[in-house]
């Protein structure tokens, strides 16, 4: 440790660890993100007890039950579990400094994401319940609308990457693999969040 | 024996420690500087909720609502509990001594997220602002700190907005400092640090970081629901949309039953690093308090519908519920009988940290023993939601929690500031604080057994007298205050200069200069083994007139 | 031992709570009495220790030494345990038989409601059932029905037996009763302090309690549920008549419909 100014020294001593001494300190980023993970299943659980309390407590909302159409969910089920693949692929590409066919494999992940998003776009515009129409359909938007400002998010997140490890040497690389994976990781949660939004919502 | 004290000093640099109190407004990333921040915006939130109190007690002291409009009163009655609940105890025992303290605990020279540190910080000030600005702007939320729907989808719909904007805020930062306490105690301890071998602030802020990541989330989506009812006209809590308004309570009660522990798990935690170091003793029955933390975690997640015994819950439900919430008075139990154990034998130094803190074991046992008794359907039947109710809870938050937080100020200001309270002046401060507090609140417990609900600004004329007096109480604990902030603010400056460890204390933070370095030590950070290897072994002390059990059952 | 005797002396004697006037309050007594001598013995002993402690443990001037390393003692920690946990469960089930025998654990919506109407809406409640062993006196007789209505900021008492709706409620002594209540706009909560009853009566949610008055006179109702600016000034009174004179008022009611609304 050096003699720095004051001022700085507070800041700059922070920062050095990450670079410096990033060896020896190990990572903790992704223990952070599993962490808020957890927090982020808690508000997601928080939902589904609500629905499922709704449907076993208020059955009868007069014109609240609807038959929902099966097949786009299920075409959004195969896209969003494909993309969990494809992602897997950008990430093993990326630590053999593949970055070419890493960004191949993410624009794919972020393309069938923003399908997902189109298709569920579908969905809302031909559903026959509207928002505020009742219970069961404000729950039903609240739930696929919050999980969809995820995988909005998410598809965000693999653009910003994608952008990022335009070389080999970008931002992110095989030696900075950190956001490639966060971003990972989280599109893996989105994923099972939908399976279990299926089942509960649609199949259930 | 048990510290290996560093050896390599720092090179010859004057002193890493940034000067200047500007830091303090700054988006500093330095732990200690967080955790002043925290605590000194709790405070100003405390006198600021404080004040509202005052103007509560004051329209209380006449039967009849003459001191403020009705629709008034129930804002400062909201505000109140919002402050003083999300911006004072929960900011001020996690966000301010778990930031101080945690990285020394753990041997690091930060936390392990320092940039999402002072972010978690920095959403306090711009949350608590805009709520308490609601109320003169606009007008501020109606509906209590539980918002029950549908009062708070029919009240103005501005003030409740703003409510929830500002809680939703609070909870982040909440759930922000969590993350980084889970992560820094699990993963940045110093090598060769043992998790058993931490100390018991650690342990309880590990138990409280779990339930703010478990239970927190839950607060956010439920007050998400509630905004879109107000906003987009829902229907999830409104009962002319065919809403369930009793799901809004259940998921509301999910989060703040765990919130009573996020306010007093840490508190318990202060009071286990506090007690030993004054009474030369170490702390009892260490391995059955991590037991019982962790036991009161499991418990505290699954009691929540005790809040609830009148809103029309089946007969199962209650069952359940008593009995489960009966039970966390086992591990509390535990916990207090090993404080009551260290105390016995010791060398008691009887300061100003060790009066707040016996003054928290005496008022927290009547809050919990009235806490088990609500625990039972039937009697709390006939007590919900009247004054009883703000006796007991009372009694666990401000008889627990802030009497807390007054014992660990006396106990670290040393540390922090490196001068020393005023001990005469602490003690008032005690006397008047103790007095005070029971002449406000257990005058309460007889009105709400007597009829008087809870939240009205008007009251049955036979309880004027009674509420008198607890308004006299409330009066007491204002003033109480004035002899505390002048020994802050004065000791500061003219204090006893303190040295690195008055009170001959063995945890880490001790092991350092006061106030400790930027990076908290000039070299490696000690290892601390045994933090409270206090006393002397039992072969140097004559033991007939102190082996422990013996004394404990001719004292009972 | 003095402790214990003190303590079940102060639980047993003094009287912290209003008269008692339905057939639940007495039992309502009996169980605040066992809490309140097991809490009186319980403070009173901790915070004994604790002030015998400080006094007796107290630093003196120049003692510098420390205390005795004592670092726990496992049989005392388990007892220490086991006594709360006993305590803990003794008052458990002592308050599950209270509560039995107030009728909380009966099945609710009995549907001995005349009115039942939404027949699909689930009906919830707080304490009570009239077949229960309380009213083992007055078995045979049907509870007599009332609907409460709530809203922002009164209470109103319909009498199906009659017709009429009044702003008092009026029961017979030593007669079951059976409310069936419902709120208009916020979450209120019927309380009578004198009974030991309370609930919430909640929109949306039709909620019952059933009670038996056991002494004369005029109680308040109180709601205790926050409802809004005037939830203070929120209240009624119920008053509980001697069976011929509750005849004679539902009668006068009765031919003059809706006269106290
Ligand atoms: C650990 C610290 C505790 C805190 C901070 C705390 C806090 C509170 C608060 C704030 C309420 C009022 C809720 C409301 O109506 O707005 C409350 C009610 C209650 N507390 Fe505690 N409490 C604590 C400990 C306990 C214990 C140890 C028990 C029982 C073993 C307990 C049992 C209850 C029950 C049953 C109620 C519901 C009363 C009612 O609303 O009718 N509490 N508590
Ligand atoms: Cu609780
Ligand atoms: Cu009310």
């Amino acid at each position: 440790m050096t003699s720095l100014t004051p001022q700085n020294a507070q800041l700059d001593h922070i920062d050095d660890h990450g670079a410096e001494h990033g060896a020896e300190h190990p990572d903790h980023r992704m223990f952070g993100l599993a962490a808020f993970l957890v927090a982020d299943a808690m508000t997601f659980a928080g939902f589904f007890a609500a629905y499922l309390t709704f449907k076993a407590v208020n059955p009868l909302m007069p014109g609240a039950i609807y038959e929902l159409e099966l097949p786009l969910p299920t075409l959004n089920t195969i896209l969003l579990l494909v993309s969990s693949a494809t992602f897997h692929r950008a990430g093993v590409n990326l630590r053999r400094q593949n970055n070419e066919r890493c960004r191949l494999w993410l624009m794919l992940t972020a393309g069938l994401g923003l399908a997902f998003l189109a298709s569920q776009m579908v969905e809302y515009f031909t559903l026959p319940f509207g928002l505020t129409d009742n219970l069961y359909a404000s729950t039903f938007y609240a739930l696929t609308g919050f999980h969809g400002l995820h995988v909005t998010l998410g598809t965000l997140m693999i653009l910003i990457v994608w952008w990022q490890c335009r070389t080999p040497s970008g931002r992110v690389s095989a030696s900075n693999h950190f956001p490639l994976e966060a971003a990972e990781l989280y599109w893996h949660f989105v994923d099972g969040i939908w399976v279990i939004l299926f089942v509960i919502l649609y199949l259930i | 024996m048990t510290i290996t004290a560093p050896q390599k000093t720092a090179p010859a640099s004057p002193s890493l420690q940034p000067t200047g109190w500007l830091r303090y407004l700054s988006f500093s990333v330095d732990h200690k500087v967080i955790g002043l921040q925290y605590l000194v915006c709790g405070f100003a939130f405390y006198l600021i909720g404080g004040a509202m109190a005052g103007a509560i007690r004051t329209e209380l002291l006449s039967p009849v609502s003459d001191f403020m409009a009705r629709d008034v009163y129930n804002q400062i009655l909201t505000l109140h509990g919002t402050v003083m609940i999300f911006l004072w105890i929960v900011p001020v025992v996690n966000g301010a001594f778990g930031n101080y303290l945690i990285p020394f605990y753990v041997g690091a020279r930060d936390m392990a997220y320092p940039r999402l540190n002072a972010v978690a910080f920095w959403l306090i000030p711009p949350a608590g602002l805009m709520l308490i600005s609601s109320y003169f702007i606009t007008g501020a939320a109606q509906s209590g700190w539980t918002a029950y729907p549908p009062l708070s989808i029919t009240t103005p719909a501005t003030g409740q907005i703003i409510w929830i904007l500002s809680v939703l805020l609070l909870g982040g930062s909440s759930i922000f400092g969590g993350i980084n306490f889970i992560a820094t105690i699990l993963k940045l301890r110093r090598p060769g640090l043992k998790l058993m071998q931490l100390p018991m602030y650690c342990w309880a802020m590990l138990g409280t970081s779990i339930l703010v990541v478990l239970s927190t989330p839950v607060l956010a989506g439920t007050l998400i629901m509630l905004s879109f009812d107000i906003v987009a006209h829902t229907g999830f809590f409104n009962p002319g949309m065919g809403g369930n308004v009793v799901v809004y309570q259940h998921l509301f009660w999910f989060y703040s039953h765990p919130a009573v522990y996020i306010m007093v798990l840490p508190a318990f935690g202060l009071v286990s690093e506090i007690l030993p170091v004054h009474c030369r003793k170490p702390l009892f029955g260490y391995t059955t308090m991590v037991y019982s933390i962790m036991a009161i975690v499991v418990l505290g997640l699954v009691v929540w519908a005790h809040h609830m015994f009148t809103s029309g819950t089946p007969p199962w439900m209650r069952l359940f519920f008593t009995i489960a919430t009966a039970f966390i008075a086992v591990p509390t139990g535990i916990k207090f009988f090993n404080w009551l154990a260290t105390l016995w034998g010791g060398r008691i130094s009887l300061n100003s940290a060790v009066l707040f803190s016996c003054g928290f074991i005496v008022n927290f046992v009547l809050g919990g023993i009235t806490g088990v008794a609500l625990a039972q359907v039937p009697f709390d039947v006939h007590v919900h939601d009247t004054y009883f109710v703000v006796a007991h809870f009372h009694y666990i938050v401000y008889g627990g929690s802030v009497f807390v937080i007054f014992a660990s100020i006396y106990h670290w200001y040393p540390k922090i500031i490196g001068r020393m309270l005023d001990e005469h002046l602490g003690r008032l401060h005690f006397l008047l604080t103790f007095v005070g507090f029971n002449l406000c609140f257990a005058p309460q417990h007889w009105l709400g057994l007597n009829g008087m609900p809870r939240r009205v600004a008007e009251y049955d004329p036979q309880f004027e007298l009674v509420n008198q007096i607890s308004s006299a109480g409330a009066l007491l604990m204002a003033i109480s205050t004035l002899p505390f902030l002048w020994n802050v603010i004065a000791s500061a400056f003219f204090g006893a200069i303190a040295g690195d460890n008055p009170w001959r204390a063995l945890t880490p933070e001790w092991l350092t200069s006061s106030p400790p370095p930027v990076e908290n030590w000039k070299g490696d950070p000690p290892l601390v083994t045994h933090p409270y290897g206090y006393g002397t072994p039992a072969d140097e002390i004559d033991l007939n007139s102190a082996s422990g059990s013996d004394l404990w059952r001719s004292g009972q | 031992m003095l402790l214990v005797l003190g303590g079940l002396w102060i639980g047993q004697n003094i009287n912290l709570l209003p008269v008692d006037a339905s057939a639940n309050a007495p039992i309502y007594d009996e169980l605040f009495r066992v809490l309140f001598s097991i809490g009186t013995i319980l403070f009173v002993g901790i915070v004994g220790l604790i002030l015998f402690s400080l006094v007796r443990f107290r630093r003196r001037p120049g003692q510098l030494g420390d205390g005795l390393a004592l670092e726990g003692n496992l049989p005392l920690e388990v007892f220490w345990t086991a006594v709360p946990a006993i305590v803990v469960l003794f008052v458990g089930l002592y308050s599950y038989d209270i509560y039995e025998r107030m009728g909380g654990m009966v099945p609710l919506g009995h549907g001995n409601h005349g009115s039942e109407t939404v027949a699909d809406q689930r009906v919830w409640g707080g304490i009570g059932s009239t077949q229960d062993s309380q009213t083992a006196t007055t078995a045979g007789i049907p509870p007599f029905p009332i609907e409460v209505t709530a809203m922002q900021f009164a209470f109103l008492f319909h009498y199906p037996d009659g017709d009429f709706i009044s702003g008092e409620m009026h029961v017979p002594v030593d007669r079951p009763v059976s409310l069936r209540m419902e709120a208009k706009d916020v979450i209120h909560a019927f309380w009578i302090p004198e009974f030991r009853l309370k609930q919430d009566v909640i929109p949306g949610q039709p909620t019952v309690l059933d009670f038996t008055p056991t002494r004369t006179g005029s109680y308040s109702i109180v709601c205790a549920e926050l409802c809004g600016p005037y939830h203070g000034g929120m209240r009624s009174s119920v008053v509980v008549d001697s069976a011929d004179d509750f005849d004679t008022w539902l009668q006068s009611n009765r031919k003059l419909p809706a006269a106290e609304a």
